[in-house]
């Protein structure tokens, strides 16, 4: 299993170097360059010229001037923003990269949660009109026109109920006397999260080895202490308005991307689920006289799954492109947005700190959905 | 040359003609290939017709495909003959006779005009016919690429399998639409350049890992074996045995890529990154920049272009799953 993780680790390190040299191709392919845009003031002689272009080490050849800047970003200088001049892009990629992880986390949490779950039952009652709708339904939400999908969802939850805030991350008006500042709170928050889900998860390892009469109830009061425990501290803290009003910001768009993603999730589990429903030992634990959920839960659905893992792999790509989205409508301050101003403004330090990012952040995903592969499929050897 | 009679033997099975005389075998031989395999071809299309019409799914996909075609059509015909060319253009076109823009929906302008004074019915119909050029022409790339490719790691294996299932693994995790998003901001990017990019990104991708792992289970049968026994060259097995064995998946995926390559399209229009003269993408971006994009009582600058991005796609999906409930023996209900 080690030995696993650590092939895959090596093979992950040699895919971000091939998709960093990809992305240095592509953005030295474009026309003109820095340069050009630097030295362009007519007043200047061509000796002037082109000795402004030597010292920004434009002269050189393609690889020389690659390998200049492999050194550099593999010692985290990825140079200064153009856009947010003189700001470093590792500084901005620190402060705002948090914001599109936590996106992402709770977007696939929730959206496997639910769709597996849709999934199941969609396929366990296969020809009825339930099946049916929320096949439409899901079809809809599948190939819906996703800009289109936030913009309704804003103008209702947001602008025609007024229940959550029009996009953006904090509300300034709240925040003019605040003692601390945004970034602050929210890494706090975020320490929280990690904290709490950790202990569930945990917990939920040791409830599941008690007897079945005990395991319900103590794995729900001690998700519900948990909870409490945590906003007890938000609310001893005196901050805890300014964490809600981040928390309040966030509650549109993870809904948003969640809806559109767990659709996908769910027609492939039930696809899925009707080839394991077609298996032997379905029939066999059926003629056993198996209560129907016991059958459709313990030995349907967890064969359903590695398929649904496989897809995680698929999904990662897709669930960081609508990231880019949901973030530009929602006015998320990201990466997803800071990469599409950045594009826009021709601002190609920030350009290559943010498409870094999304490589990292993909195989990051790829790795998890290896390791939970090798996890949830015994048969499967790792030499 | 023969002529075919209801009572060939090629209409029953050996069960009903029992031994076939010498005569009868004669006969047989004497029909040309072609009208064999045409045959072949109409038998087994009626089949999956019969199994496809069986989904009502399929259908309502067909049915919205369908549709859309009607609207491309009768564009160019409504401009040459109905519509007033100075005021229906898609682009250029100016309604000096309404006030204010956007204006709507009325008897001249039945889903109203955008905030340029663009007829937005007729620039709906316009963008049509890029829709599906873009679709088409993408899930043709990919399709070529992808089989082309599939079906030779397969055939081959080897380091060949290697390079070419390392490079989908790539293609696989980079986000299409966040390295299309920069690679629009920096280029100038139409919609022949953007049908070529996404072909080669999802032909290289995720469609040739699905073809190839197809075509491993081709590779094994025995009519390849066969095939190699008579002497068969590596091309003309790969051609004539491996590829049409492959179509059927390929098709499939064909639909779906459509699906997607609308969507991405949409999406670079609605930011705004694409050259292109009219998109339904481009009609909404028109929305956003004109400030209208909340505004619901202004509903016919958004819903129309966005209902037919969804519909559109949700019609190539829809129809992609039918095909796959007929192919895919193990969704089959029978």
């Amino acid at each position: 299993m080690r030995r696993y993780i650590t092939r895959r680790l090596l093979q992950n390190l040699l895919t971000l170097f091939l998709f960093l040299t990809l992305v240095y191709l592509l953005l030295d392919a474009q026309p003109g360059d820095f340069g050009n845009i630097y030295a362009s003031d007519p007043r200047l002689t061509p000796a002037q010229r082109q000795q402004l272009r030597a010292n920004l080490g434009l002269d050189k050849p393609v690889l020389v001037r690659y390998g200049i800047w492999l050194g550099n970003v593999v010692r985290g200088d990825f140079g200064i923003s153009y856009s947010n001049y003189p700001r470093k892009v590792l500084d901005i990629i620190k402060e705002r990269a948090p914001r599109t992880v936590i996106l992402f986390i709770s977007i696939n949490v929730l959206a496997y949660y639910i769709g597996f779950l849709m999934g199941k039952i969609l396929a366990w009652k296969r020809g009825s009109t339930f099946e049916y709708v929320s096949t439409i339904f899901g079809v809809t939400l599948y190939t819906i026109f996703v800009p289109w999908f936030a913009l309704m969802m804003i103008w209702f939850f947001a602008y025609t109920l007024d229940l959550f805030p029009i996009g953006k991350f904090v509300d300034p008006i709240k925040w003019l006397n605040a003692p601390v500042d945004a970034n602050y709170i929210f890494n706090r928050m975020l320490l929280t999260a990690f904290i709490a889900s950790l202990i569930i998860f945990l917990w939920t390892i040791y409830a599941r080895r008690l007897n079945p009469a005990q395991r319900r109830p103590a794995l729900y009061s001690g998700i519900a202490v948990v909870l409490v425990a945590a906003i007890a501290y938000w609310w001893s803290t005196g901050v805890g308005g300014y964490a809600l009003d981040i928390a309040h910001h966030l509650v549109l768009p993870i809904v948003t991307l969640a809806t559109v993603n767990f659709a996908g999730i769910m027609l492939l589990t039930r696809n899925s689920m009707l080839e394991t429903l077609r298996e032997d030992y379905i029939m066999a634990a059926r003629a056993k006289g198996l209560p129907e959920e016991v059958v459709r839960d313990k030995h349907a659905a967890r064969n359903t799954m590695l398929p649904v893992v496989t897809s995680f792999v698929l999904a990662i790509s897709f669930v960081l492109d609508g990231g880019i989205i949901t973030e530009t409508i929602f006015s998320w301050p990201g990466m997803g947005r800071t990469l599409l101003i950045a594009a826009q403004e021709q601002d190609i330090p920030m350009v290559i700190g943010a498409l870094l990012f999304t490589g990292v952040l993909a195989l990051l995903g790829h790795l998890f959905a290896d390791i939970l592969y090798a996890f949830l499929d015994p048969r499967i050897r790792y030499s | 040359m023969a002529k075919i009679t209801d009572a060939s033997p090629l209409a029953k099975t050996p069960a009903e003609t029992g031994v076939l005389t010498p005569e009868e075998i004669q006969h047989v031989m004497e029909i040309p290939l072609w009208q064999v395999r045409l045959r072949l071809l109409l038998r087994g299309l009626r089949t999956n017709v019969g199994l496809f019409a069986e989904n009502p799914i399929g259908l309502v996909g067909l049915g919205l495909i369908l549709f859309f075609v009607l609207l491309m059509i009768a564009h160019p015909i409504l401009m040459r003959t109905v519509w007033d060319k100075n005021i229906y253009d898609p682009v250029l076109g100016y309604d000096t006779s309404i006030d204010f823009h956007p204006s709507p929906p009325s008897a001249t302008h039945l889903l109203g005009t955008d905030p340029l004074g663009r007829d937005i019915l007729s620039q709906l119909m316009w963008s049509t016919r890029s829709a599906f050029f873009l679709g088409l022409m993408t899930a043709l790339v990919t399709v070529l690429i992808a089989t082309t490719v599939g079906a030779m790691s397969a055939y081959f294996g080897g380091i060949i399998d290697t390079l070419f299932m390392r490079l989908a693994d790539i293609v696989i995790m980079t986000p299409l639409i966040t390295i299309l998003i920069v690679m629009a901001a920096l280029f100038d990017l139409t919609i022949v350049h953007l049908a070529i990019i996404l072909g080669l990104l999802s032909g290289f991708g995720a469609t040739t890992i699905i073809i190839k792992s197809q075509a491993l289970t081709v590779k094994v049968r025995a009519f390849i074996e066969a095939a190699r026994v008579a002497g068969g060259g590596h091309a003309h097995i790969i051609i004539r045995h491996i590829v049409p064995n492959l179509m059927p998946l390929a098709f499939l995926y064909m639909m779906f890529g459509v699906t997607s390559a609308i969507f991405i399209e949409s999406v670079l229009s609605f930011f705004g990154l694409l050259n292109i003269r009219m998109s339904w993408g481009l009609m909404i971006h028109t929305t956003e920049y004109s400030g209208y994009l909340l505004d619901m009582s202004k509903w016919w600058l958004i819903f129309p272009a966005s209902l037919a991005i969804t519909l559109l796609c949700a019609a190539f999906y829809l129809v992609g799953r039918a095909f796959d409930e007929i192919i895919n023996p193990r969704l089959r209900k029978r």
